[in-house]
């Protein structure tokens, strides 16, 4: 090569050559982010501490949720299932509401029971009120197999099937009006509890309110759970009458504690509200409830219980077995120990030994020990409030108090000791320490963080098992404000994740979740891999209501239409893209009994069916099988359809539906 | 006339001398066709043929393994989709060959066997098919294959938007949106190691036998040799 095209070759080689160092050394200079990414960052407004949420909390596509939570869809009746870190809706699960999408109420015999159980009375009810969810333990780590959750508005709780997120059961209590300490589960699911709240006659009973001491009473319900069968035992449950002070939040205790519950109150001062006759003697429960300095932590021996109810040592109330207050404190089934003010909240430390009550009008958690209140029932010698129940001495029985703002309301746990309480005045959630076995320094508020705004109940992973996960705490805001666009005037709930791994005062906001569905109370959290449902229903020809195929499914092969008198029988079968048969022609008047199976094998191959008019929607999934039941009052021509898009063909899968006038 | 047939298609027996004396030359032969014998025995409880298809919707793909006498895997979702563009049910294809396949590769197998006593060129006749077994097998997978792609209903919704096609018998292809690759099976090698393993028997046998089979020969045609036992 000559000089010049030597020197020239150098010269560009080295002009590569220090290009190519530049470009290494400029993205060095950001050490984690690349320049185009700062740029964005910068574009958007982004901080550095924005980013890093935005990392620990975005999932790529085909990427899965590392937790999933059940969150309580307050009167939306359902249950609300969300996938963390992302904080995405995944699914809203139908339970109390009628859920067209699902299928849900629309039709389906199965639902026609469910609903029919979770009647009051003559009136058929279409909504509820859901406040606490419970995932099913074992061991008192959450198994992934049921969940559970009441109805504040009518007193009712209901069964979910972890296997296809669909609800099994809905139970009408047969004492109580209402309730709200539910559902909460022991420590191995023998037992769900749903405690009472506001105080009435038992049994839907009349009294006038001057009667309230003598006639008005709590209750707390213990259901059964048969876990082979998947549901709550009606016939084996039972209810125990308590003072009318209006119970609040229960929860189950575990390891040292197992084998009792424990219940706060907030209305021991027995306030009726504003007498409209006699408003100078009479104030409105927002005052007369709070009057007090404390009201009672129910402290309820659930051992000694059961074994009471099944001594037989109760009386039926409308058919139902309930150990009466007397017996009750005969059998020395429950004990009350001073709780300051008007409490919200009672959560039990991972471990058992602790039982947190959140002060709600006191700016104090106050923590008992299981093993002082042990000790103060050995030692005898107590007060006995009004109704003879015994009182233990506050002194006796509080371990610790930890000023931790204002409006605590509810406490949950992680696996460094700490515990963490909401703050609904403060708007705020305090983390603070555990002693005893838990931390050194224990006792004391370590941190707090701002939530927007006024947050209710606040969940950390797995955080009321016996081995919480920490990681994550979900604070339940009740106030939106200005952190969303507002669609109109009914502002959605707020959601905010929280990190909360780091040990010390700081926590780190994440992510902020709409929720514009329903008004959650509290969640429960579990990691995604000790759940295990269904791709598709195991064998065709699938009963979802008893979880087993049903021999009368219809089947490839058995399709059609058979006629006995006035009723009618169709079998009918589908499959992408056609119903068999495409046809079904009967007389008005006939009563016609309809079953449909979704013969497919392949997951999320879903089809629906719908017949206008006549208020039906369906939602099949592979494998299942459904029974709608009506009779043909109107007379024409109707076509069926599949309203799941489920194929090129979707729109050609449709049917004629004539019903010939008489 | 049936025993001079007969004879003639066992061919000549050899000497116990012979036999002690050159063990390993005659072993060999024997030992081979047995060996195919057995691999083709066990190929039958192997895939002969594996397919794969991929499309948008389906992230975890489709699988179609053929045996000898079926299909295995996503048959079901596969005779669905294939509805919408008319291809013919799988239930209707080679049904002959695969209600006669598992029999027929025993028998294979047999006449393998069977061609250990045969020492003449007759072995041709039983141990021949085994060679030709594995290129029978693929003119038939393509035939059927052929078949399929061009049996195609008219009246199917996407018979007209896919066209004819025939699905190749190796490699990659594309179905409708369908991308596919389809590979032998372990039991369609080993068909081909016993081809193979009784391709080699034959010579074998051929070094064997032959100076015998001349030696005989030659007897017929002059004079009977005495040594020769039958």
């Amino acid at each position: 090569m000559g000089r010049v095209h030597r020197s020239i070759f150098s010269a560009a080689l080295f002009t590569a050559l220090a290009l190519v160092a530049g470009a290494c050394g400029s993205s060095s200079d950001d050490s984690v982010i690349s320049e185009s990414s700062a740029a964005i960052a910068t574009e958007r407004g982004l901080s550095e501490a924005d980013i890093n949420a935005a990392l620990k909390t975005y999932t790529p596509s085909g990427q899965i949720d590392e937790y999933i939570m059940f969150a309580s869809g307050g009167h939306s009746g359902q249950v609300f299932v969300i996938g963390m870190p992302s904080m995405r809706l995944i699914k809203e699960i139908g339970v109390f509401t009628p859920e067209p999408w699902q299928g849900y109420g629309y039709g389906d015999e199965n639902h026609e029971d469910l609903f029919a159980a979770g009647a009051a009375g003559d009136e058929e009810l279409t909504w509820g009120d859901t406040h606490h969810p419970a995932l099913s333990e074992t061991g008192g780590d959450y198994d992934g197999e049921y969940l559970f959750i009441n109805d504040k508005a009518n007193g009712r709780v209901a069964t979910i099937d972890l296997r296809d997120f669909e609800t099994k059961q809905i139970i009408k209590n047969p004492i109580s009006i209402n309730d709200h300490g539910g559902t909460f589960a022991t420590p191995d699911t023998e037992w769900v509890i749903e405690g009472g709240q506001y105080a009435t006659p038992l049994a839907w009973d009349y009294a006038p309110l001057d009667d309230y001491e003598t006639d008005y009473r709590g209750m707390i319900t213990f259901w059964k759970f048969d876990r082979a069968a998947g549901r709550l035992d009606y016939d084996a449950s039972f209810a125990m009458e308590l003072p009318p002070y209006w119970q609040d939040v229960c929860d189950a205790g575990k390891l040292v504690s197992e084998g009792w519950i424990f219940c706060n109150s907030f209305n021991v001062e027995m306030s009726t509200g504003m007498d409209p006759a006699d408003p100078e003697n009479s104030e409105p429960f927002e005052a007369g409830a709070s009057a007090g300095e404390n009201d009672y932590l129910h402290i309820i021996n659930l051992e000694a219980t059961t074994a009471v109810a099944a001594a037989g040592k109760t009386v039926e109330v409308n058919g139902f077995p309930m150990i009466t207050l007397d017996t009750v404190i005969e059998e020395n089934l429950l004990y009350f120990a001073p709780e300051p003010k008007s409490p919200h909240g009672v959560d039990i430390t991972p471990g058992g030994e602790y039982m947190v009550v959140s002060g709600k009008l006191d700016p104090h958690v106050t923590i008992y020990s299981f093993e002082k209140i042990q000790k103060a029932i050995a030692a005898g010698g107590f007060e006995t409030d009004q109704y003879g129940v015994p009182l233990l001495a506050f002194d006796d029985v509080v371990e610790a108090q930890v000023e931790v703002g204002l409006g605590p309301l509810h406490t949950q746990f992680d696996d460094q000791g700490y515990a963490y309480t909401s703050l609904f005045l403060d708007s705020d959630v305090a983390r603070w320490s555990l002693g005893g076995p838990y931390r050194e320094d224990g006792w004391k508020l370590e941190g707090t963080i701002d939530v927007h705004y006024n947050i209710g109940h606040l969940a950390t992973a797995e955080g009321d098992t016996v081995s919480p996960d920490g990681k994550y705490l979900v604070a339940l805001n009740k106030w939106s404000l200005d952190r969303f666009f507002h669609p109109g005037p009914l502002y959605p709930q707020n959601f905010q994740l929280i990190d909360i791994d780091e040990p010390g005062p700081e926590m780190q906001l994440l992510y902020d979740m709409p929720i514009g569905n329903g008004e959650p109370h509290y969640a429960q959290i579990i990691k995604a891999d000790k759940l295990n449902p269904y791709t598709v229903y195991p064998e065709v020809g699938w009963d979802p209501g008893t979880m087993s195929v049903d021999p009368d499914a219809p089947q490839v092969g058995t399709e059609g239409v058979i006629r006995d008198g006035d009723n009618v029988t169709v079998n009918m079968t589908l499959v992408r893209s056609h119903f068999t048969p495409e046809r079904v022609e009967i007389f008005e008047g006939d009563h016609v009994t309809w079953n449909l199976t979704n013969i497919e094998t392949s997951e999320d191959a879903t089809h629906g069916f719908t017949i206008p008019g006549y208020n039906i929607n369906l939602s099949l999934e592979p494998g299942e099988t459904a029974t709608i039941e009506f009779d043909a009052d109107n007379s024409g021509v109707f076509t069926f359809y599949c309203t799941e898009f489920c194929s090129a063909l979707h729109l050609e899968m449709a049917g004629y539906f004539l019903v010939e006038p008489k | 006339m049936i025993n001079q047939l007969v004879d003639r298609i066992l061919g000549p027996r050899i000497p116990q001398v012979e036999v002690a004396d050159q063990r390993g030359l005659y072993q060999r032969p024997r030992t081979l066709f047995t060996a195919a014998a057995l691999v083709l025995a066990v190929s039958i409880m192997l895939p002969y043929w594996e397919l794969r298809l991929k499309a948008p919707q389906f992230p975890k793909g489709l699988r179609v393994t053929a045996w000898v006498n079926r299909l295995e895997g996503d048959v079901q979702e596969l005779e669905g989709l294939n509805h919408y563009i008319g291809i013919p049910s799988f239930e209707d294809g080679a049904v002959l060959e695969r209600s006669v396949a598992i029999a027929g590769i025993l028998g294979l197998a047999g006449l393998l066997l069977a061609g250990l006593y045969i020492h003449s060129r007759w072995v041709m006749v039983f141990v021949g098919p085994a060679v030709l077994f594995p290129v029978f097998f693929l003119a038939d997978l393509q035939f059927w294959l052929w078949n399929y792609g061009h049996s195609l209903d008219p009246r199917a919704p996407l018979s007209g938007a896919v066209g004819e096609f025939t699905p190749p018998i190796f490699g990659p292809g594309k179905i409708a949106q369908f991308d596919t690759f389809a590979w032998p099976g372990f039991g369609f090698m080993l068909a081909i190691l016993a081809a193979v393993l009784t391709a080699r028997g034959l010579i074998a046998h051929r070094r064997a036998y032959r100076p015998l089979i001349a030696a005989a020969s030659l007897d017929e045609a002059g004079q009977p040799d005495s040594e020769v036992s039958a």
